[in-house]
């Protein structure tokens, strides 16, 4: 009973002082940017690594999202006699949630874990405190970077997203259902407002943006210099990732919708 | 500064996302159809607004020419006071109609304006004077039950007494005319 409650404290007391150093690398990271925008090769290069690698996951899921969308949708929608508004439908869950949340998931899934694996691979054979040797900050060289080209590429994946999910919800509907290929996307765009809906949407994916990248960045750089470390702390990264993900979708919404 | 294949795919994620964000607010939202420019504010009160909402349309012949902006409770008055933004390019008589309407029977309240005939048209900030509240459907059903629960006093009556006489006379004749 007195182990449990041991164990219980100091791992809280361990996650406070997590929490705390990640707000402090957020905060160091944020300082030394200027030079990543200076050597904005850098930035290009992770973002070729972290975007244009998820393109493929990202297309092929959001295909399938829309496509279940309109097939689930339909089949309500259509007992009460109002199969036109899938559009709606599809548009407003795939603009609104889906999109970012989803993109969110699978980025922290595909890129996330690859940026902690990676920074706890340098910091276990030591590049970190190399490039520190030779008066190279690895925050503004190795951190910053990876952080933009993550809040950079995250927005347009999760845009890319939508409109796939739109185009496989689509192909569903009309050419496989016979829903009225006017009607779907005149009542769309009807009912999703450029503002309150879809500028919205991409907000929550910078959001998300963030939130992934600097838990893959923090999970690497304070991993234990181990084969262990770095495996558990990939596991943390996606784990944390999700739930922070999920639980700031809410706070977001909230405020969104008065 | 050399160039990279790595460089290249990065333009072209860059270009895929601008043009499906672009996509989006184009083909998908309302950025295209609805998007109102430079507007002018008319006030409408109203008794009884309903379930208007901020950003509802504003119709005339069925074609949107405004949104709702803001609606405020008027203290003094005990009035809903509607502001309607309306594009610049439609202009109103004075005299307009303002009502308050349902897109269709569980659809969404708009506010639909019937042009008047007025030579003067309305400008930034004045008041449209007549101006219809919304239909409440309680108040339509009680009303209707109201004038129902009137009527049948006689409707009612009239026929019960009529059968009574047709049952006597089959009833009673037959017997008397034996009787008798």
């Amino acid at each position: 009973m007195i182990n449990f409650l041991r164990n219980l404290g100091s791992n809280f007391i361990d996650q406070i002082w997590r929490l705390g150093a990640g707000g402090r690398l957020f905060g160091l990271m944020l300082i030394s940017s200027g030079e990543s925008f200076r050597r904005f090769r850098l930035v290009v290069r992770e973002v070729y690594f972290t975007g244009v690698n998820s393109l493929v996951i990202i297309s092929v899921s959001a295909f399938f999202v829309g496509m279940v969308l309109a097939l689930q949708g339909y089949h309500t929608l259509q007992k009460y006699g109002s199969s036109e508004a899938i559009g709606v439908l599809v548009a407003l869950a795939l603009v609104r949630e889906l999109g970012p949340v989803v993109t969110a998931l699978l980025f922290a899934g595909r890129a996330g874990t690859a940026i902690t694996a990676e920074i706890g691979l340098m910091k276990a054979t030591e590049q970190l405190s190399a490039m520190e040797m030779m008066a190279v900050s690895p925050i503004a060289r190795v951190i910053a970077p990876r952080f933009w080209a993550g809040v950079i590429s995250l927005p347009i994946l999760a845009a890319l997203f939508s409109m796939i999910g739109i185009l496989g919800g689509y192909l569903v509907a009309v050419p496989l259902i016979g829903v009225d290929a006017g009607a779907f996307w005149s009542q769309m765009q009807a009912n999703v407002d450029w503002q309150f809906d879809i500028l919205n949407g991409v907000i929550k994916s910078v959001v998300f943006g963030v939130a992934c990248t600097m838990i893959a960045l923090f999970e690497g750089y304070d991993a234990p210099p181990t084969a262990e470390g770095v495996s558990r702390a990939t596991t943390r990264t996606v784990v944390t990732s999700s739930l922070a993900v999920l639980a700031l979708d809410f706070a977001l919404t909230s405020f969104m919708i008065i | 500064m050399e160039r990279t294949t790595i460089d290249l795919w990065v333009g072209i994620f860059v270009a895929l996302g601008v043009a499906a964000l672009l996509g989006l607010a184009m083909k998908v939202g309302n950025l295209t159809t609805s998007n109102i420019g430079d507007t002018y504010t008319v006030k409408a009160a109203f008794e009884n607004i309903g379930g208007l909402k901020p950003r509802a349309p504003v119709k005339s012949a069925g074609v949107v020419v405004g949104r709702v902006g803001d609606i405020r409770f008027d203290g003094a008055t005990f009035e809903a006071i509607v502001s309607l933004k309306i594009d610049k390019d439609y202009k109103f008589p004075a005299d307009t109609f303002a009502n308050i309407y349902t897109a269709g029977l569980l659809g969404e309240q708009y506010i639909g304006l019937e042009a008047g005939g007025d030579e003067v048209n309305l400008a930034e900030g004045d008041k449209i004077i007549q101006t219809q509240d919304a239909v409440v459907l309680e108040k339509m059903i009680s009303q209707f039950l109201y004038n129902k629960a009137e009527e049948p006093v006689a409707a009612a009556t009239a026929p019960a007494e009529s059968t009574k006489t047709d049952d006597d006379a089959l009833t009673d004749s037959p017997l008397d005319d034996l009787l008798n």
